[in-house]
């Protein structure tokens, strides 16, 4: 029988283009020292640190974990890094949550960071190879040719991906933490905005951010901090190779996979009506209606149905990213610690401006890579 | 870091906070023994693709084994030089390092005969004509400028037929 695991502590640093205040030892102590502080604890309670963050090649910093072990207290302690593209920050979360259920430690401090001002992903992203021809246009130059193929597949009208753009940025103007408030933010503004990588707009796409997010973990024997508890119900982890005959980029399989696991697990047989809350990694604004079959919060092809209804709005039944999710802050590597943080946070009822009344049950989802690796967890107010 | 004046303005500025200082990094790419086949297709003016010998699926480029059945593909595919568009953008962003000059079509073309596309750069149209279903067909560069690389494909262009129906690649979508 596994130990329970309990979310005790969150923190996270206030979202910018350019962090220049603080290196990215600084960035990460910041949000770490929140969490700690919110679970009433000191570094010398924690037992280990498990670290993560998107390619190193983005700051060219190789293995920074090395060098960030004495600003996270880690010196003569376990420290583990993770590394799952844009999926990290959720993955990094799981290999914490993961060390409580098995008993190895009582208290982890997991962490997940991006400097993104003192980085090039677009470059990073887009180094030339023999074997492939020299187009890819970052991140968006990835995904947008698969929105497209959506839009066909699904036959969702255009102002879709506009509502979902809208409708975060509305939401980050509630969390202060947030990179982008944009407070005159709407559909014209949004269509108005200049054509990145046709058919996704400048609008539609999530910013550039420096950021970290940071949870101390505790086993049931060691909870402590100012809120209750929230209680991991399940956690999934699935990968697919980047490229076989066959694969749905649309709506992969590993992402159908990783769902179906966390769900049995947390005992969800219907998530639009279980799930109070949810927390989704939306880089892109068609990513909202492409999850939401993904993972079953409605049939094939009905997604952009539930968003055009407003179903995911802040007053829907089934808020999607209450906080402005990745399109308002994306410190990529914490971009997915941050779905599975502010899932915490509603459960524990401690999010504040954005947070959902009487939310109990909630979904975090972060996706990386080429939509190859899939991390995702339920916590719930209840132990489970 | 201590504040300085400016140059000729006599207005003092901040504190050096940061510095970028680029730096260069050559390196040499082993594409092992799947690739290099691909690559040396290309240095003909040949796209060499490889069947899996359990699903018959064709991959282009092969990287040596079919990633759903984990067995070595063995045998080799010559494929024309023609294909489908199956969905596509249209970069309009710069970023550095960039070698082409925007707006441009990057596209995912499935070349015929094989079960997986891969990206390609579409020309000789006007980016809202492009579409998904066209057919192309690939243009090379000069005989004595082929190199084993993709760069020896300058682009593909529309190749006249009639756009292929949506369910003959929706699978590859």
């Amino acid at each position: 029988m596994a130990e329970r695991c309990a979310v005790i502590g969150v923190g996270q640093t206030h979202h910018k283009a350019k962090r220049d205040d603080v290196s990215i030892a600084g960035l990460v102590r910041e949000a770490a020292k929140m969490a700690l502080e919110d679970a009433d604890l000191t570094w010398s309670d924690i037992d280990a640190v498990v670290i993560g963050k998107a390619p190193d090649m983005f700051e060219g910093n190789m293995m920074p974990e090395l060098y960030l072990a004495p600003a996270l207290g880690a010196v003569g302690k376990p420290i583990l890094r993770v590394h799952t593209a844009g999926s990290v920050g959720g993955s990094t979360a799981l290999v914490a949550a993961h060390l409580i259920s098995a008993g190895i430690h009582r208290r982890v401090l997991t962490v997940a960071y991006e400097k993104q001002s003192d980085s090039d992903a677009m470059w990073a992203l887009s180094v030339p190879q023999p074997f492939a021809a020299p187009l890819l246009a970052g991140a968006g130059g990835y995904f947008a040719p698969i929105i497209r193929a959506y839009m066909r597949r699904s036959g969702a009208p255009d102002h879709i991906g506009r509502m979902v753009a809208v409708k975060d940025r509305l939401n980050a103007l509630r969390n202060p933490y947030a990179h982008l408030h944009l407070a005159d933010i709407d559909l014209q503004m949004v269509e108005e905005s200049i054509m990145l990588w046709d058919p996704l707009r400048y609008l539609e796409a999530c910013p550039s951010s420096d950021g970290a997010a940071a949870m101390v973990l505790s086993s049931e024997d060691a909870v402590s901090g100012h809120y209750p508890p929230a209680w991991v119900h399940g956690s999934a982890m699935r990968s697919e190779p980047t490229m076989f005959a066959g694969r749905d980029q649309v709506n992969p399989q590993a992402g159908r996979d990783c769902a179906a696991d966390v769900y049995a697990q947390a005992g969800i047989t219907d998530p639009r009506s279980q799930i109070d809350v949810a927390e989704i990694y939306v880089p892109f604004s068609w990513y909202e209606p492409m999850w939401l079959e993904n993972l079953g919060f409605c049939e094939l092809g009905d997604g952009w149905k539930l968003t055009e209804s407003g179903a995911t709005a802040f007053d829907g039944d089934i808020p999607w990213n209450t906080s402005g999710g990745v399109l308002s802050s994306n410190p990529i590597g914490a971009s997915g610690m941050l779905r599975f943080l502010e899932v915490a946070m509603q459960v524990r009822g401690q999010a504040g401006e954005h947070q959902i009344d009487g939310a109990r049950l909630a979904l975090g989802q972060a996706y990386g890579g080429g939509s190859q690796f899939f991390s995702m967890w339920v916590v719930g107010s209840d132990k489970p | 870091m201590t504040d300085q004046p400016s140059a000729g303005s006599g207005e003092p500025i901040g504190p050096v906070t940061m510095l970028a200082t680029p730096i260069r990094l050559d390196f040499d790419f082993t594409p092992g023994v799947a690739q290099s086949r691909f690559l040396r297709g290309l240095e003909r003016g040949t796209f060499l693709g490889q069947r899996c010998p359990t699903c018959h699926k064709v991959y282009v480029p092969s990287r040596g084994t079919c990633p759903t059945d984990g067995v070595a593909t063995t045998e080799d595919v010559e494929l024309a030089g023609t294909g489908t568009v199956t969905t596509y953008c249209v970069v309009n962003v710069p970023f550095a390092g960039q070698s082409i000059e925007i707006p441009y079509i990057a596209a995912q073309v499935l070349l015929d005969g094989a079960n997986l596309s891969f990206m390609g750069l579409i020309q000789e149209i006007p980016a809202d004509e492009v579409r998904m279903g066209m057919r192309v067909e690939a243009v090379w560069v000069a005989p004595d400028e082929l190199t084993p690389s993709l760069a020896s494909v300058r682009y593909f262009r529309p190749n006249g037929e009639p756009d292929a129906d949506y369910d003959t690649y929706k699978e590859y979508l």
